[in-house]
């Protein structure tokens, strides 16, 4: 008899009618979102805020070329000494005085620069000082030594290295940005996925223990048809619940730009940062079609395929083994000595991930640890987007389904045995005994 | 076939743990079936291979004349020893979930509800969760679902444990009706008085061994020592025991009447007839109670025990 889906649709509507689920599901994002919104604002903020510099040149070489921003404005002083200035500035509570000494040196022209402020500077302040003092300074230069400034002007060029590989295919950086993107997220996505699913599995095997039903249910199905219908419905829960996650995240999303004026885009993560840098070495317009162009560049059928094969077998393995806790164990807190081995390859994953994987990903730890089954399914799908060939894929994907169905036996041995195992905190060893019941 | 279940030889270790060795019961149908042992004798092993939860590395299980198979667990009621439900889920649902796991459709089920829940006069707890209802009154649920599907053979481990007095009997009286319906009842237990009450064929399984069964009142004709409890008036008990002593075996026996009598049991010889000792006794005294000594179950069941 098959009550699989009868097993799935009740662990499915548990799951989703739960309190505590419902809560978790409507809160986390509008708490992202609200957070969000919060690191938005302050950003803003800090933007906003106007500065007063006062500058006291003694080379007089320099102070025209500090013009007014929106932001800052500038005010030379003159015919002053360096204390005085200091008492001037701070008695107008001014952001800081730029001081410039001049130097004594007939080949310098400055000995010392100092910024004098109440506390210490922001770094961009300072940044920002001090590329325009190194362009002014290294004109005069280049003019003392006779150089003339608009030829050199006229004679710089910008480089932009167009990428083919030898089959004829085109990439550009914008691409690789892309597919560590991608390759990232989906990593990141399966990882947690993995991590807060197969805890709930783990949780559900144990309250059947401890509630005392699961002698009274597997009278009537097979060990594994529970632990599979426990899976499978635990993940549907999870992808519901997902899906719940970017609909309700789009939706607060736009209400709280809309109420609160806060502009998202303010916030971005680093390789928005690194996109936007790219961006701006060239001109805009046509890099926004790179960047189209590289995204229908990204093996996109391949991306999909693979992501969910490998993020099944993935989940499969990892929430089988979490099952197969649940069943040893006769409550959470016993559940520590049996974590760390599970938590181990997929923490170790997504370091090759993102250390290894963005350095080089068809390099030797790139590629043997996107073969090993238990940290594949992240490493493989990160690797995927830099275009992995097929055999190596399939091949991984074979010892990802061997590796699975051998831990989805092996934790059905031990859930078969484990469920009607009461009062004993269990061993490695004693697990070993009960493969053999 | 008139054995509802059979196990043929049946063997069980668990590493090197042998916790049933060649067991062998037949149990016939629509009896009333005891499996009697000391906590860890086996009977849970057992009754666990018979629901095809644990396999047997040897021998066989017949239910009704062919071999056990996975369709079977429609056949079978179990009322486990670690019994509970899912505490947050409601009482009508969790039924129901329990009653198509076994095989029936959604519809008979819920009509086979609605009857037993009238029955027992739990008819408003169809929306209540399990964490609201008292322990007794979880265990009538439970009860329920495992007779809900009308199974062939229903098989209760420890069934009273838990419940108060008036639940116990009510259960009990359940049992007996369902016994009248046609089914076959296994009964796992140490309530040595429920065993009287209700069983009509008993095993007795100790450490791993079947070491007694067969027909309650059979037993018991072979376990009585022909023994009589006897109460008689007389002036002279010391004289009077003296005398009997010399013609039988005579044990201090202990029970309650009315008069301040002397009380005797008297173990008769292979072929010595009740009648002849009546006789006897009338002869020398007036006798005010005569009864044969039959051992119980509870006796039966600590002597081979012990003899074990």
């Amino acid at each position: 008899m098959n009550h699989l889906p009868l097993i799935i649709q009740r662990e499915y509507l548990t799951k989703v009618r739960n309190k505590s689920f419902i809560i978790m599901t409507v809160l986390s994002p509008l708490i992202l979102i609200a957070l969000m919104s919060v690191v938005a604002y302050l950003s803003q903020l800090n933007n906003t805020k106007e500065r007063h510099i006062s500058i006291l040149d003694e080379t007089g070489k320099v102070s025209s070329i500090f013009e007014n921003t929106e932001n800052t404005t500038y005010s030379t002083l003159a015919e002053t000494d360096v204390e005085t200035a200091k008492i001037l500035v701070k008695s107008k509570s001014e952001y800081g005085l730029l001081y410039i000494k001049a130097s004594q040196d007939t080949t310098k022209l400055y000995e010392d620069v100092v910024f004098f402020t109440e506390d210490s500077p922001s770094l961009s302040v300072i940044g920002d000082l001090e590329d325009k003092l190194e362009k002014q300074f290294t004109d005069i230069q280049l003019v003392q030594n006779g150089v003339d400034i608009d030829k050199i002007e006229t004679s710089k060029v910008s480089v932009s290295i167009n990428q083919e590989t030898y089959s004829g295919e085109t990439t550009s950086k914008i691409d690789n940005i892309l597919k560590l993107a991608f390759g990232g997220i989906a990593g990141y996505l399966l990882f947690m996925f993995i991590i807060i699913y197969g805890n709930m599995i783990m949780r559900s095997v144990i309250e059947e223990k401890t509630s005392r039903i699961i002698e009274i249910i597997i009278s009537s199905v097979k060990p594994i048809q529970l632990m599979m219908g426990k899976i499978i419905g635990t993940s549907l829960a999870g992808i519901t619940q997902f899906v719940i996650w970017v609909v309700l995240g789009f939706v607060f999303m736009s209400v709280f730009s809309v109420v609160f004026d806060i502009d998202f885009s303010n916030v971005k993560t680093p390789q928005q940062e690194m996109v936007e840098q790219t961006m701006q070495s060239g001109e805009l317009q046509s890099q926004m079609q790179d960047v189209m162009v590289a995204f229908y560049n990204l093996p996109i059928t391949n991306l999909i395929v693979a992501f969910i094969f490998f993020f099944i077998g993935g989940y499969l393995l990892y929430s089988s083994l979490y099952a197969a806790i649940g069943a040893a164990v006769d409550n959470e807190t016993d559940t520590q000595q049996f974590m760390l081995p599970i938590l181990m390859p997929l923490i170790l994953a997504v370091y090759v991930g993102v250390f290894t994987v963005i350095e080089d990903p068809h390099g030797t730890v790139s590629t043997v640890f996107s073969f090993i089954p238990f940290t594949s399914p992240v490493v493989m799908l990160m690797r995927i987007p830099f275009g992995v060939p097929i055999w190596q894929q399939l091949l991984s994907l074979g010892l990802l389904i061997g590796t699975f169905t051998f831990t989805v036996w092996f934790a059905a041995k031990i859930y078969r045995v484990g469920i009607l195992m009461y009062g004993k905190k269990p061993s490695y060893k004693e697990l070993y005994k009960w493969l053999r019941y | 076939m008139n054995n509802m279940l059979e196990a043929h030889s049946v063997s069980k270790n668990f590493g090197n743990f042998k916790a049933l060795n060649n067991v062998s019961i037949s149990v016939p149908k629509g009896s009333i079936f005891g499996l009697l042992g000391p906590n860890g004798a086996g009977k849970t092993t057992l009754i666990r291979i018979i629901n095809q939860i644990t396999m047997p590395d040897a021998g066989k299980v017949i239910l009704d004349g062919l071999d056990l198979k996975p369709e079977n667990i429609r056949d079978i009621g179990y009322l486990p020893e670690e019994r509970g439900l899912y505490k947050s889920m409601k009482v009508g649902e969790q039924a129901l979930y329990l009653a198509q796991l076994k095989g029936m459709s959604k519809a008979d089920a819920k009509a086979r509800l609605k009857y037993w829940f009238e029955k027992l006069e739990i008819g408003d707890w169809w929306h209540k969760k399990i964490q609201e209802l008292s322990k007794g009154q979880a265990q009538k649920i439970q009860f329920i679902v495992t007779v809900l599907h009308r199974p062939k053979l229903l098989i209760f481990d420890e069934p009273f444990s838990g419940f108060d007095p008036i639940n116990a009997s009510l259960i009990k009286d359940e049992i007996l009706q369902l016994r009248e319906e046609g089914s076959t009842v296994i009964f796992s237990t140490h309530r040595m008085e429920s065993v009287e009450e209700l069983c009509d064929h008993i095993a007795l399984i100790h450490k791993s061994n079947k070491i007694l069964d067969g027909k309650l009142t059979d037993i018991k004709r072979t376990y009585k020592t022909n023994t009589f409890e006897v109460g008689l008036q007389t002036e002279n008990s010391a004289q009077l025991t003296q005398e009997i002593s010399d013609k039988f075996e005579v044990l201090p026996a202990s029970f309650k009447n009315l008069n301040d009598d002397l009380k005797l049991n008297i173990k008769l010889n292979g072929n010595g007839n009740s009648n002849d000792l009546l006789s006897y006794l009338t002869s020398k005294a007036e006798v005010h109670h005569f009864v044969e000594v039959i051992p119980t179950a509870n006796d039966i069941f600590i002597q081979t025990v012990k003899n074990n």
